[in-house]
């Protein structure tokens, strides 16, 4: 019997607290630095002082002779017993170990790691270990790292691109012929990160009896058992990665392959179980945590109606020293490469390039909120160049909700939709002719002010198909996620994850879809986590997609159960499903509802009474589903057209921005956003992460960035010098909610993981402009200090 | 070799500690390794991200970036130490939870004891000045709006009643 859809949910959409928060609040969450194994050993890191050498000896033997002190170890023995991390794009030279052999590619890459009895002591042996160097040429600029006769990173790969191709999608040469207008500028956004408070740790402990390696990590990383047992040489079997561990923040970078290899070899090695936590300048200059470092060169053909024909946009990417996912973030964008708008004609030229830097990572967005930046920086020059109404040049070119699914012209088809209704809401909840009031009021006092406008999508459901997009030989066409849900003895149910959460409320999403489904209290439905050996495959929450796919896996699961039910009582009632009503967890005849099976009962046969169960159906009480990504599957045509994200989230943001015009501090009056992400399953948790994205945003766009001198040294190694914004920099903000939709998942829901924090840094890189407009000035480099500020005021002034 | 101890004596969470400790031991590791109190995080370890935050003597101080033999004779609060008497949630710690004022817990327990800090000095603080009480600590993943939701709640909560 198939289970009709509900249209009005009971308790998805309700204010309902998160599971998960009590421990927290109390101090008992497990934090990886929590975990305390009995016997276990610490590591300390020897990193490179130069951006580029060759090492030409280290030696070992006071830290060996140090105070509690069992091992050193160096590239030479590690880079010997343990195989390369994966290389997403097809550059096989480019290998990839957490310790450096013969040679270091950027400064604080890791030379050697210390394993004493504490902390306390691996640093104080690690600092007597003794490197020589040899300086080599480096290169940190990426546009001299694609020049001719440049220094290679990675000399037997024999240049520094990683990756380069030009997509043409539809006749972008004619639409730019024939345009009566055209605009060209280039767009940079700095190296920033989302940075989270918790560092990244991982402890392991080898079993010689059981022949395992048990790993926990603060991990947010798809396929990571796999890559780590890889690296390691060992048989995918013997790496159990424990999901049951708090992950202090991710929003994506928590990807700790190198140190779970690293440490998981110690572990193996020495018989001892090892821990490995990142202290802060570890974490912000080795932890493979930094973000996209990218430059767009723009080009928008569009018509004096503000009718826009066609984008070209080349984005180069400096990945840093080494090639993990990062490349792939120039990939995603393809699925979204036009944002909310319907632009025919389509040229994308990605080109992945590195220099002497800390590698990069995945960041929240997975390079789609420089993307929007800079899609959104077009369309504000281009309604300056018409002296046209930036708003009613958006909504001219909004794709309209009566043109979805609606597909783009790199192939990925936008689901559903109204822009037009949401920035419409926004505005409207912004009152924006009195902010424009506000803005001039303010101008006439003599005061820097701007208002500031992005609309862009958040794709989500987290497929993965730009890894096959890239590098054909990686031929991935599935993502998928599943979950166990499990009615015991008792009648109580428990769902089983196979990933571990960083935030999100996972618990709270899988406890609230079963509850819904089978009609049973969320508060007391249990959410746990198997290991990486017992768990249905998962592929980690990232790319905004575990509302979407644990969401809809643990619906699956729970409509399984619930068909079972219903076919025990058909058994037992000698009638067919249809002629039975499913309510509360207990089954009924239709119109005699005293003919009934409640759920303990219904419970006690599928446990106990086999012989009142119907022939086929299993005993006990569990189901599970294995879901693949909807509109997953398919392969890129020859031109590059392929679907990446099945679902398309929509928000706007309006912004009002005052700078100080004699120190060129800025200060956000008003921030509104508007959201359209389908349907809410948590309202609080989407809004949570909305508001939490829209701060990093506001990091990206004005404070944060990963500096680094010429010489190639990390010039923000600290929260100093790596400014994170706090309470008194993010402004209380106000979300409206708008829903449409999804046709393609269970509840209409999408995904909101990435919320706020792609679009925020659009929206205040256009109010910056417009309070410098005024002035004549502009900037289009993120993050836009007060220093880049009050520079671009203090030239136009000097120009006045 | 082994490393000189020093004796001290701390109140931690009304309950006396006395115990011997080197001069390098920071208040933060002494509390996590030797008392297992691992509610109170590291974020930093350079006095910025406040998610070591306890309170001394009612006073929330980075625990960071104080040695343990540093409180010597004083009285250390951290979270496992804002609970109710009988174990239950405090008024501030429900409030967190009602508002969803966190997501991966990591800077909480450190915002939970800059927030009780201000409102046991400022029962009815404005939203200016909660903002300036957690300013000295980051999160990133709530933008901080419920957080301060959380304290307005916890607030009106205890003056109401």
């Amino acid at each position: 019997m198939s289970v009709p859809e509900k249209t009005s949910y009971r308790y998805i959409g309700a204010k309902r607290r998160a599971k998960e928060h009590p421990r927290f609040v109390s101090g008992r969450g497990r934090f990886v630095a929590d975990i305390a194994l009995p016997g276990m050993k610490h590591v300390a890191l020897v990193a490179s002082p130069h951006a580029s050498a060759r090492i030409v000896s280290i030696d070992t033997r006071a830290a060996l002779a140090s105070p509690g002190v069992l091992h050193v170890l160096t590239g030479e023995e590690f880079c010997a017993n343990t195989d390369s991390l994966a290389i997403g794009v097809d550059a096989p030279k480019v290998t990839r170990f957490a310790l450096a052999r013969g040679v270091v590619r950027y400064a604080g890459e890791w030379v050697a790691a210390v394993v004493a009895d504490s902390r306390a002591l691996a640093e104080d042996a690690a600092e007597l270990v003794e490197v020589e160097y040899e300086p080599l040429p480096h290169v940190i600029d990426p546009e001299k790292a694609l020049a001719p006769g440049a220094p290679l990173v990675h000399p037997a790969h024999g240049s520094n691109v990683l990756y380069h191709r030009k997509f043409v999608w539809g006749p972008v040469e004619e639409a730019f012929a024939n345009a009566e207008h055209k605009i060209a500028f280039r767009a940079v956004w700095g190296r920033s990160a989302t940075v989270p408070i918790e560092t990244f740790g991982v402890a392991a402990q080898w079993d010689a009896g059981t022949g395992i390696l048990d790993i926990w990590a603060s991990i947010q990383m798809p396929k990571f058992p796999d890559q780590t047992a890889r690296a390691l040489r060992l048989p995918g079997n013997a790496v159990r990665v424990h999901y049951d561990v708090d992950v202090g923040g991710s929003y994506g970078v928590k990807r700790g392959i190198k140190h779970t290899v690293l440490v998981g070899y110690l572990a193996k090695k020495l018989g001892v179980a090892v821990r490995l936590i990142e202290d802060r300048l570890e974490n912000l200059r080795g932890g493979d945590m930094q973000g996209p470092d990218r430059f767009f060169d723009v080009q928008l053909a569009f018509d004096a109606d503000g009718a826009i024909r066609a984008m070209k946009m080349r984005a180069v990417d400096d990945v840093g020293a080494y090639a993990g996912r990062s490349p792939f973030q120039l990939g995603k964008p393809v699925t979204a490469i036009c944002g909310p708008y319907a632009i025919g004609a389509i040229e994308y030229e990605p080109t992945s390039v590195m220099t002497n830097k800390t590698p990069q990572e995945a960041v929240r967005g997975f390079g789609q909120s420089p993307t929007n930046f800079a899609i959104e920086r077009a369309i504000d020059r281009a309604a300056r160049h018409l002296g046209m109404d930036s708003i009613e040049l958006r909504k001219k070119n909004f794709i309209r909700k009566d043109q979805f699914p609606y597909t783009i012209p790199s192939g990925s088809t936008y689901d559903s939709g109204d822009y037009h209704a949401v920035l419409d809401e926004t505005l409207a909840a912004i009152g924006y002719a009195s902010l424009v009031r506000a803005r001039d009021e303010a101008r006439r006092s003599g005061r820097l002010a701007g208002i500031g406008i992005s609309t862009c999508l958040e794709p989500s459901g987290g497929n993965s198909a730009f890894e096959v997009l890239m590098n054909p030989k990686n031929e991935n066409t599935t993502w998928m996620d599943s979950c166990l849900v499990r009615v015991d003895l008792s009648g109580s149910i428990t769902g089983v994850i196979g990933n571990s959460s960083a935030g999100q409320g996972h618990e709270s999403l899988v406890s609230t879809v079963v509850g819904e489904i089978l009609e049973r209290d969320p508060e007391t439905i249990r959410v746990v986590r198997a290991d990486s050996l017992t768990a249905l495959p998962s592929n980690s929450p990232v790319g905004s997609r575990m509302a979407i796919m644990l969401g809809g896996a643990a619906a699956g699961a729970a409509k399984r159960i619930k068909e079972t039910l219903i076919a025990i009582a058909a058994h037992n009632f000698e009638c067919s499903p249809e002629d039975l009503e499913y309510r509360d967890g207990g089954v009924s005849l239709k119109g005699a509802s005293e003919k009934k099976l409640a759920w303990d009962q219904l419970v006690e046969i599928a446990h106990r009474k086999f012989h009142k169960l119907p022939p086929g159906i299993e005993p006990g009480l569990q189901a599970k589903f294995v879901w693949e990504v909807p509109t997953g599957g398919a392969l890129p045509t020859p031109e590059g057209r392929i679907q990446i994200y099945p679902c398309y989230a929509f928000e706007a943001h309006i912004v009002l921005v005052e700078i100080d015009p004699d120190t060129g501090k800025p200060s956000i009056r008003k921030y509104v956003c508007g959201h359209d992400c389908g349907v809410m399953i948590n309202p609080d948790i989407v809004h949570g992460m909305t508001y939490g994205g829209i701060a990093h945003g506001i990091g990206a766009a004005l404070y944060e960035k990963f500096a680094y001198t010429e010489d190639g040294q990390l010039a923000s190694g600290t929260f100093m010098d790596y400014l994170i914004p706090s309470a008194m920099e993010v402004p209380g903000l106000t979300i409206v909610d708008h829903c449409t939709p999804s046709p393609l998942t269970t509840f209409g829901q999408k995904g909101s993981g990435e919320a706020g924090y792609l679009g925020a840094p659009a929206a205040i890189a256009n109010a910056v402009n417009d309070a410098l407009d005024p002035l004549g000035a502009s900037i289009d480099i993120l993050p836009m200090s007060h220093l880049a500020i009050w520079k671009a005021i203090g030239t136009r002034k000097g120009a006045a | 070799m082994s490393e000189t101890l020093y004796a001290i004596s701390v109140e931690v969470n009304g309950k006396p500690r006395s115990t011997q400790v080197p001069a390098r031991l920071s208040l933060v590791d002494w509390l996590r390794e030797d008392l297992c109190l691992t509610g109170t995080h590291i974020g930093c370890e350079h006095g910025i991200c406040g998610a070591c935050s306890v309170m001394l003597d009612g006073d929330p101080v980075r625990s960071c970036l104080m040695y343990a033999v540093q409180a010597n004779g004083h009285r250390v609060t951290t979270v496992e130490g804002l609970a109710k008497p009988d174990g239950s949630l405090s008024v501030l710690q429900d409030s967190f939870c009602e508002t969803h004022g966190l997501q991966c817990g990591y800077c909480t327990p450190g915002m939970l004891i800059a927030s009780q800090a201000l409102l046991d000095s400022n029962p009815n603080p404005t939203e200016g000045q909660i903002r300036d009480a957690i300013g000295g600590n980051l999160c990133r993943c709530t933008g901080y709006q419920q957080i301060v939701e959380a304290v307005q709640l916890a607030a009106e909560r205890t003056t109401a009643k």
